[in-house]
């Protein structure tokens, strides 16, 4: 296949950790970098970390819809609902 | 096309979503209601121009950051940074890794973000100037594609990498002033 000379160093893993953590890295690339994360520990643990702080600070960002906002945003689509069905009617 | 009748059905599983971008967005909770409730309208008079099986949560979103973007600016005009300081790749990683080897740290690296509130995350999110704060809204929290979040925001794929790569750097940065002054981590002075 000759990819052996396509290997990636520390320094282009760590460029492109967020790339390859967003999925956005094509197969060939993504491949590369999971070699050598798999053989690089310091590499690994900066990967660890970045994984783990990304899924805290979406899980961390949820806010419940108070209840009279979905009242106010059904109200006003009923609203709309009628307005133009009387607009149609008349 | 969309079948008007099904916007409902369709559309409401989404609102817990886009109430909180809009709660990151605005940054105060009655801004965040209109801005969803406006949302909402403005995709239930257009929905006859979503086109059936294409990606209804990006279509949504999309409408919502264009009502904030317009709104906001039209509105108040806070005046606000608009660019982030550049701060070292996995800054958050190395800075806390530099205070636990100079013995000021309490706390194994990746048990720090355990300690971190809710409020001090969004808090963080909040502190970005809007772009930064739009672009890593949409990519960490909710997941967005560069593709996508291109899309809604309007600008091309490497400014948004750009904006995310940044953003989230000066995101760490953020968490780190939350984690020294919480005393989860010693300050950098501290250690010398």
């Amino acid at each position: 296949m000759g990819s052996e000379e396509s290997e990636v160093d520390c320094n282009e893993t760590i460029e492109r950790l967020y790339t390859y953590l967003d999925g956005e890295l094509t197969d060939e690339r993504r491949h590369e970098i999971k070699e050598h994360l798999d053989e690089c520990a310091p590499c690994l643990g900066a990967f660890d970390f970045e994984f783990e702080l990304r899924q805290v600070i979406a899980n961390r960002c949820k806010d419940h819809v108070p209840e009279s906002l979905r009242r106010r945003v059904h109200d006003a689509i009923s609203e709309e609902e009628r307005r133009e069905a009387s607009g149609r009617s008349s | 096309m969309a079948d008007r009748g099904r916007f409902t059905e369709l559309a409401m599983p989404h609102m817990q979503a886009l109430y909180t971008a809009a709660l990151r967005m605005t940054r105060n909770p009655a801004d965040a209601e209109d801005l969803v409730q406006e949302t909402f309208l403005k995709a239930y008079r257009a929905f006859d121009r979503y086109e059936d099986g294409t990606n209804l949560r990006a279509w949504l979103y999309k409408i919502l950051t264009n009502t904030f973007i317009n709104s906001y600016r039209a509105a108040k005009r806070r005046p606000e940074k608009a660019d982030v300081e550049d701060v070292e790749d996995l800054y958050l990683y190395h800075r806390i890794g530099d205070l636990q080897s100079a013995g000021v740290g309490r706390s194994a690296e990746d048990e720090v973000f355990e300690h971190f509130t809710d409020d001090e995350v969004k808090k963080a999110i909040e502190s970005l100037p809007e772009a930064f704060r739009i672009a890593v809204l949409l990519a960490d929290v909710e997941g967005f594609s560069y593709k996508e979040i291109a899309d809604i925001t309007e600008v091309p794929i490497g400014t948004v990498m750009s904006r995310i790569h940044r953003g989230r750097k000066a995101l760490q940065k953020a968490l780190l002033d939350f984690a020294v002054a919480r005393g989860l981590v010693g300050s950098t002075e501290a250690g010398h």
